[in-house]
């Protein structure tokens, strides 16, 4: 009789615009740093676009990969290969047959860059100066193919697409790979790469976007009574996933268990969440009940939360649902308010913070709330972090997508 | 105004090695390009796509497929400029 495998993290890998890295994007996040920015282009003026300030990556790829890496591969994959490789190292490096290694990293929108760029080189130029390496890089799916070669990872690699709730179901799905026993190791998580003018301005013509030129640090305040849509930020999370007993047999360092994943669609309409939060509850119980985790074991919720008017209350909403009588001994972190919105790349950096919070037993702080939204009743970690319980304790971490894509992962100390 | 041979050389091998990473100079007329400078087709398509617009020529793909060494790219870019 065989049993299903206990899933632990033992590696992280991050670059955000808060950092090059884990400690440094930590560190910030711990601080209350905020990553958003004027941007240093001329687009606002250019096009006539509503928003030029955006979290832009702390670290640009150019200073970190070798320059034909740069020319093969778009901006979301440099991000996903530098995430990846910070993350292999730090799980030791392990060794694996590859055909026992499985990759799933996603983006929400894919190589925009590239699609454009090339676009704009057909128009200028003609289709002969389109080049060859146009569809290989533009493919949503070139980021985990690029980890994939990179490590020989032959097991699978995947790369699931569900908007802003892409990274973590990539987790997600790491985390089944491994229980089904397709792989020991997976190395999961998300990439966006969408700071360019067209993205941009598609999301300020959906009315998503903070216009708040004026105080781009200060743009991102979920929960405040005065947030007006989200910031758009880049970068990318990636986890090194294991077996829990192929990581103890060569003695690796474990951060956390990854105990649930919950999985649900709304079904209701392509971009507003469902207004009785009835996709997200059902999301967060099932990776409740998935981890084995009764609600008041929760110490802490890294929230979804992008800081848009309707977003955060319904999901507040649902938290508090989920929680009942429990919800008071909740810590609720909105990491967006200094990351701003990673999109495809946002589950799996705040499926990293969530890690370390458990890990750190340190909840990260949410900035720029000066007036809380009175229907807010959760328990918000404002501008300091705060100390989680010593003891076994669980964490969930939300992930909601446009399309109606809610995901929630339980983790638990190791 | 035609590209000479040298210069041609210098334009292609600043090409190559924005596309291989190899320091420009050891990008040479006789080195092969699969065999001394490890690179594939789809590498060896883009030198083109880059080298046509840089020199305003065309080279066909059946021209491309006969290139073994960086003289023979050298050679036809020369042959072919109007």
């Amino acid at each position: 009789m065989s049993t299903v495998p206990e899933v632990v993290v033992t590696g992280l890998g991050a670059t955000t615009p808060l950092g090059g890295d884990v400690a440094s994007t930590w560190s910030a996040a711990l601080a209350g740093t905020s990553g958003a920015r004027t941007l240093e282009n001329d687009w606002a003026e250019k096009y006539g676009m509503p928003v030029n300030f955006a979290a832009t990556i702390a670290v640009k790829p150019e200073d970190v990969l070798t320059r034909p890496e740069t020319k093969r591969m778009d901006p979301s994959t440099q991000y996903a290969i530098i995430a990846a490789r910070e993350a292999w190292k730090d799980a030791g490096a392990p060794e694996v047959d590859g055909t026992r290694l499985g990759t799933v990293v996603s983006s929400g929108i894919g190589g925009i860059w590239t699609t454009l760029d090339a676009w704009d080189t057909l128009r200028e130029k003609g289709a002969r100066r389109v080049l060859p390496m146009t569809v290989p890089m533009l493919m949503p799916n070139s980021p985990t193919g690029y980890v994939s070669l990179e490590f020989g990872a032959k097991a699978g690699a995947h790369a699931l697409v569900s908007a802003c709730a892409s990274g973590a179901e990539a987790i997600g799905y790491g985390v089944e790979m491994i229980r089904s026993g397709r792989a020991d190791i997976v190395i999961a998580g998300g990439t966006e790469a969408t700071i360019h003018p067209m993205p941009i301005s598609a999301f300020a013509a959906s009315r998503t976007l903070s216009l708040r030129n004026d105080d781009p640090a200060g743009a991102s305040r979920p929960y405040d009574q005065d947030r007006d849509g989200f910031v758009i930020g880049e970068g990318s999370g990636i986890v090194v996933l294991e077996s829990a007993a192929h990581a103890a047999a060569r003695g690796a360092r474990v951060y956390a268990k990854i105990a649930g994943v919950g999985l649900s669609a709304d079904g209701y309409h392509i971009t507003s969440p469902e207004p009785t939060g009835d996709g997200q509850i059902r999301a967060m119980r099932d990776a409740l009940a998935n981890a084995e985790v009764a609600a008041q074991d929760v110490v802490h919720v890294n929230a979804h939360a992008t800081s848009t008017t309707v977003g955060d209350l319904v999901e507040a909403r649902s938290i508090s649902t989920v929680m009942g009588a429990a919800a008071d001994r909740v810590a609720l972190s909105a990491t967006k308010s200094m990351t701003g919105h990673l999109l495809g790349g946002a589950g799996a950096l705040e499926t990293i913070f969530t890690i370390l919070a458990v890990h750190d037993r340190k909840a990260p702080p949410t900035i720029n709330v000066a007036n809380p939204d009175p229907e807010l009743t959760l328990d918000l970690v404002r501008d300091t972090p705060r100390g989680l319980p010593a003891g076994d304790i669980a964490a969930l971490n939300n992930s909601f997508g446009f399309g109606g894509h809610n995901v929630a992962l339980v983790v638990k100390n190791a | 105004m035609a590209y000479t041979e040298q210069e041609v050389l210098a334009g292609l091998a600043e090409i190559v090695a924005e596309e291989t990473g190899l320091p420009v100079d050891t990008i040479t007329a006789e080195k092969s390009f699969v065999d001394d400078l490890d690179i594939d087709s789809l590498s060896i398509m883009t030198i083109v796509t880059h080298a046509e617009d840089k020199f305003d020529v065309t080279i066909p793909d059946d021209a491309a497929k006969d290139f073994n060494l960086v003289g023979d790219a050298v050679n036809f870019i020369v042959g072919a400029q109007a």
